[in-house]
């Protein structure tokens, strides 16, 4: 079997179910080490093949990211031929996004356009009259996807990049010169070295932090609106996206379960999700769908909170704003067109401290435009500088990058205790990496370095 | 002309330099008749540039030779003047040795292996045509009209084809150091289809030591222990001669200044294109303008001669103007020149005609290795040479080829290099040419190609029994230090890491683990009783296989990787034009290089990973026809 890789099957955009699809070799143990079954003591690996098995997708501290169903089918009877396992997530681009992550993260490569299906046709899972469609799959993907993620990388990432390929070749060179050529080319200065190193992983850091944060213009964020039942946040949704979605009625707990959609704040997608009011209830449904709103509060971005003027603040109101942090949160003070006012500024200040407020009713759209401006600025505050705007690389340039990173750590850890040559793998594996960013081969350009740098010549 | 019928043979070499004296070697000993077909007696085994070898990447390639049973690790250990390791201190996979040859003991020693070898014949004369019949030699005709019969043929002739020897303004047809050049085979290799191109190299003057006062130089000593290239070689310490370091000044650079309308590099003459890696001195100057000085080594040529070898000032310019730069230089300000430094240009054969085997693709049985397929340097050529005379005799013999791979050997990587890549200079090899530098080092080219060279029948008894020997102890002595566990407590290894500055242990851990503190070296075990006393290889071997081990398994895991593309043949009559899908420059590439596996493929500029990927695909339907 071959090198285990991942990518996101389903359609992108919105859907019920979003699936990741992992293929090759040691993908159900993979898959094992980040998966919390609903049922303690399953194990994915234990499990006969084609079996569906439901839990939680968890980060390495335990954290869920989503909960899914993860079918595993194994070599040969799969798509490919080889292991297969499709986790299947909920729908939403950011869910299936966060479980590719995961999986990236524990070393599984993305797949490359058209790899799945390459791989079935030469496991011998698809004939040969399907021959011609893989190919022009491939034809049409690999090269136009890496024609536009190189066209998309401009302005000062592309500067970026392009700086960290020239330092990142020109160190190579130093290094790979004074191995080659001894009697021309000293050693490297290590000094020097490790400061510049450093530079180029802080500069990495940087551009990986930029990358995540300008992920907010590609993938959107998530805003959670937030209350007791029947405080307005099916009209809240609804207002802000000015169609009916949710069901509005006067029953409390009329919304079951989360209810999602996308609006557009100023370019950004925003995905934004209604949660059935929170409350302790005794009817099953409610509470799972109360236990899934807790969830998605959790995961949210950013999160409205909705209380009723006419109520004042309720123990159930203390409940929910104790479960959600305090930097995401917006408070929505609703039904401010009402005359029976309960909540006064003191109780507020009491309650919230430093917390923006708006006050307004979602029936009579007052103080939207207001909350719409406000939902900007905080998103936009998460340090979003002009400069970094022009920063979109895709998931796979951010694969890259990551891994040009590791290679210049290893570099650094090692380099007092470990010999040049030895350094030199790791900066050899840094330029390759970088290299996949601009789809370039570098090493020619380090012998190129070499000779222009250098005066060689015996 | 008339011709007569001379003999025949089943391998005729054409060539006696480096890549030609291995592939005769290797081709009677294989057991096929050879005829050795040298343009001159004198020249065999000489080395018209720089007399040294070795260094990074080059001393691998020696090993490499030595190990399969090839000659010239063998013959620069019993001919040289000064042997030193460079790279000390930078690692295992870049620690090289460099040998200073006494050239004249060194064409001696060659030439008395070539006249003991049985099935060998040397023949003096110029060939001037390649016969073929249906695609496949079937013989060659020299000058004076001897025709020989045979079934392979090897074309070693080095810098010979065509050369053109420039000197200013002086210009002449001679192959290096004044020699007769080549001149009627270049054109026979046209008629047989082949192309050609052209290439530039040059060296620098060679001077009268008795004329050069060494007190204004840094003497550079040889190494006081015993070095030697080959595993059979016996260890000793021949007296070393020094080699000798000086420089340039502004007043040298300022001639080459005033004098660069004379300099055929600059005035258009020379056309050639020449090594970006060995510049002529003008061109350094040129290049390098914010420099007022560069190195210059004077080195012996021999222990017989009083010509010495001035490294790092190759030139074509005109007689005089060598002159007085030379005497610009510290220590030189009253030298003689006995030899004037030229540039020489030279026909190659565009390798990407080659087939991985050295064969040429077009004509069957014609096989070229050298400086004919556009590499430099003694040690490229002659790894070419061994593996061109072996594939040569397998083939008369009816076995299949030898490839080596990246993987495997540097000369994997610089054959598959000739017949990938472009090249738009004469080919130097270099350690970071290849990929998985950390296995392909110095000291362990034995135990990469020995068993190699026993199968393909080059290792004599005596090397293979050594090499069983070393692998034996090797093997032993590996087991016991990874089962070997000491203990905080150990009053061995305490003390012992008290004196070496290291921390105290923790844990129980084995010898072999603990050897990659890097304050630890293998002799700290040998001198407190841990370790019995080896040969100094075997310590090295250990030292480095324990040391590296997770740098070299790291390695290792890259290599199953690129295995798998390597494996995945092309067939040979593959049309390109016919697969669907393939960008244009693709088929175009593919069909210009007709690579012998995907991997190979992969590597050629202009294939896209996507075609790469299209390629898999047809090769596969192909299969299930």
């Amino acid at each position: 079997m071959q090198g285990a890789i991942a990518a996101i099957s389903t359609p992108p955009g919105e859907g019920g179910i979003a699936i990741v699809r992992l293929s090759g070799n040691k993908v159900i143990e993979t898959v094992d080490g980040m998966f919390k079954p609903h049922r303690q003591g399953v194990q994915l690996k234990a499990r006969p093949s084609h079996t569906l098995t439901l839990g939680w997708i968890i980060d390495p501290e335990g954290q869920v990211l989503d909960e899914a169903l993860v079918s595993i089918m194994r070599e040969p009877h799969s798509y490919t031929g080889e292991d297969v396992v499709e986790i299947n997530c909920h729908g939403g681009t950011l869910p299936a996004r966060q479980v590719l992550e995961r999986v990236i993260q524990a070393g599984i490569r993305l797949a490359e356009p058209g790899e799945f299906t390459r791989r079935a046709f030469l496991n011998g899972r698809l004939d040969v009259s399907q021959a011609e469609a893989v190919i022009d799959v491939i034809r049409a993907k690999t090269d136009k996807a890496m024609q536009i993620a190189v066209r998309r990388l401009q302005g000062s990432t592309h500067r970026q990049v392009q700086q960290l390929e020239d330092e990142l070749i020109q160190i190579n060179a130093l290094v790979e010169a004074s191995l080659d050529f001894p009697d021309e080319v000293g050693d490297p200065d290590y000094v020097e070295l490790r400061e510049r190193l450093q530079q180029i992983v802080d500069q990495l850091d940087h551009m990986l932090e930029a990358a995540r944060r300008a992920d907010i213009y590609r993938e959107g964020i998530t805003i959670a609106i937030a209350g007791k039942p029947n405080v307005g946040k099916s009209s809240l949704l609804n207002a802000l996206l000015r169609k009916d979605k949710a069901i509005v009625t006067d029953i409390p707990g009329t919304t079951r379960d989360v209810i999602e959609d996308w609006l557009n704040v100023k370019g950004i997608p925003v995905r934004i999700l209604d949660t059935a009011g929170i409350r302790v209830t005794e009817d099953m449904v409610e509470r799972i769908g109360v236990e899934r709103s807790q969830e998605v509060i959790q995961q949210a971005d950013l999160i409205i909170f909705l209380l009723d003027v006419t109520t004042g603040i309720t123990a159930e109101d203390q409940f929910i704003y104790d479960s959600i942090a305090p930097n995401k949160l917006i408070v929505l003070v609703n039904k401010e067109d009402l005359d029976d006012k309960k909540v006064t500024e003191e109780d507020l200040d009491q309650m919230l401290g430093s917390v923006p407020i708006i006050r307004g009713s979602v029936k009579e759209e007052i103080g939207l435009k207001e909350l719409e401006d406000l939902i900007e600025e905080l998103i936009l505050a998460g340090g979003l500088e002009s400069d970094d705007l022009e920063m979109v690389v895709n998931l796979r340039q951010q694969q890259s990058l990551h891994q040009a990173r590791q290679h210049v750590q290893e570099v650094l850890s090692y380099m007092e205790t470990t010999t040049l040559d030895c350094l030199g793998v790791d900066l050899r594996g840094a330029l390759e990496s970088l290299g996949e960013v601009t789809g370039k081969n570098l090493k020619e350009e380090v012998l190129d370095r070499i000779f222009h740098d250098f005066c060689i010549g015996k | 002309m008339i011709t007569y019928a001379a003999g025949s043979y089943q391998v005729v070499v054409i060539g006696a330099g480096h890549a030609g004296c291995e592939a005769a070697l290797a081709s009677a000993r294989m057991g096929c008749s050879t005829l050795l077909v040298t343009l001159s007696m004198e020249n065999i085994a000489l080395m018209p540039c720089n007399p040294s070898i070795g260094g990074p990447a080059k001393a691998q390639l020696v090993r490499e030779i030595d190990a399969l049973g090839g000659e010239l690790g063998v013959n620069i250990d019993k001919a040289n003047i000064q042997v030193r390791t460079i790279n000390t201190g930078k690692g295992p996979a870049v620690q090289a040795l460099r040998a200073q040859a006494d050239k004249y003991e060194y064409h001696k020693e060659m030439l008395r292996t070539l006249l003991d070898q049985p099935n060998l014949d040397i023949l003096m004369a110029e060939v001037t045509r390649i016969e073929t019949k249906a695609g496949r030699v079937t013989g060659i005709v020299t000058k004076t009209g001897a025709h020989f019969d045979c079934q392979a043929i090897i074309v070693t002739s080095g810098t010979y084809l065509k050369g053109r020897i420039i000197i200013g303004d002086i210009i002449f047809d001679g192959g290096p150091g004044n020699q007769f050049p080549a001149t009627m085979l270049s054109q026979s290799l046209q008629d047989l289809g082949l192309s050609l191109g052209r290439f530039k190299t040059g060296t620098p003057p060679r001077i009268s030591k008795k004329s050069v006062d060494f007190t204004k130089m840094v003497e550079q000593p040889g190494d006081e222990r015993p070095l030697r290239f080959s595993y059979i070689s016996p260890v000793f310490i021949r007296p070393q001669l020094s080699c000798w370091l000086t420089h340039s000044t502004p007043q040298t650079h300022q001639i080459v200044m005033d004098n660069l309308d004379r300099a055929p590099m600059f005035t258009g003459v020379i056309q050639g294109l020449g090594p970006r890696y060995c510049p002529s001195f003008e061109d350094k100057v040129v290049r390098f303008a914010h420099k007022d000085s560069h190195q210059l080594f004077v080195e012996p040529e021999g222990r017989a001669t009083d010509e010495m070898y001035v490294q790092g000032l190759n030139t074509s310019l005109p007689e005089d103007v060598q002159i007085q730069v030379l005497r610009s230089i510290p220590g030189l300000e009253k030298v003689r020149m006995i030899r004037t430094g030229y540039a020489i240009e030279y026909d190659y054969v565009l390798p990407s005609q080659l087939k991985s085997t050295l064969e040429t693709r077009g004509i069957a049985g014609l096989f070229t290795a050298g400086q004919i397929n556009g590499t430099s340097g003694y040690e490229e050529a002659a790894a070419q040479g061994i593996i061109a005379g072996i594939n040569a005799a397998r083939q008369v013999l009816d076995q299949e080829p030898l490839v080596l791979k990246r993987s495997q050997a540097y000369i994997g990587v610089l054959i598959d290099d000739l017949t990938t890549k472009e090249m738009d200079e004469p080919y130097r090899l270099l350690t970071s040419r290849a990929e998985y530098r950390l296995l392909l080092r110095q000291d362990n080219a034995d135990l990469r190609l020995t068993e190699i060279g026993r199968q393909i029948g080059l290792v004599s008894e005596e090397r293979w029994r050594i090499f069983q020997e070393k692998t034996q102890l090797l093997e032993k002595e590996t087991q016991r230090m990874r089962e070997y566990a000491v203990t905080p407590s150990d009053k061995v290894i305490g003390p012992l890491l008290v004196a070496k500055g290291s921390s105290p242990l923790k844990d129980r851990i084995s010898l072999w683990e603990l050897l990659r503190r890097p304050e630890l070296e293998i002799e700290d075990y040998l001198k407190v009783g841990l370790l019995d006393e080896y040969d100094l290889d075997i310590l090295e071997q250990l030292e480095i296989q324990a040391k590296y081990e997770g740098y070299i398994n790291k390695q290792h895991e890259q290599v199953k990787r690129f295995e798998k593309m390597e494996s995945k043949l092309i067939p040979a009559a593959i049309n390109y034009e016919n697969i669907p899908g393939l960008s244009n420059e693709a088929k175009h590439k593919l069909n210009q290089f007709q690579p012998s596996s995907v991997g190979q493929a992969s590597r050629i500029a202009g294939v896209s990973p996507a075609d790469v990927n299209i390629l898999l695909i047809y090769l596969e339907k192909e299969r299930r026809k």
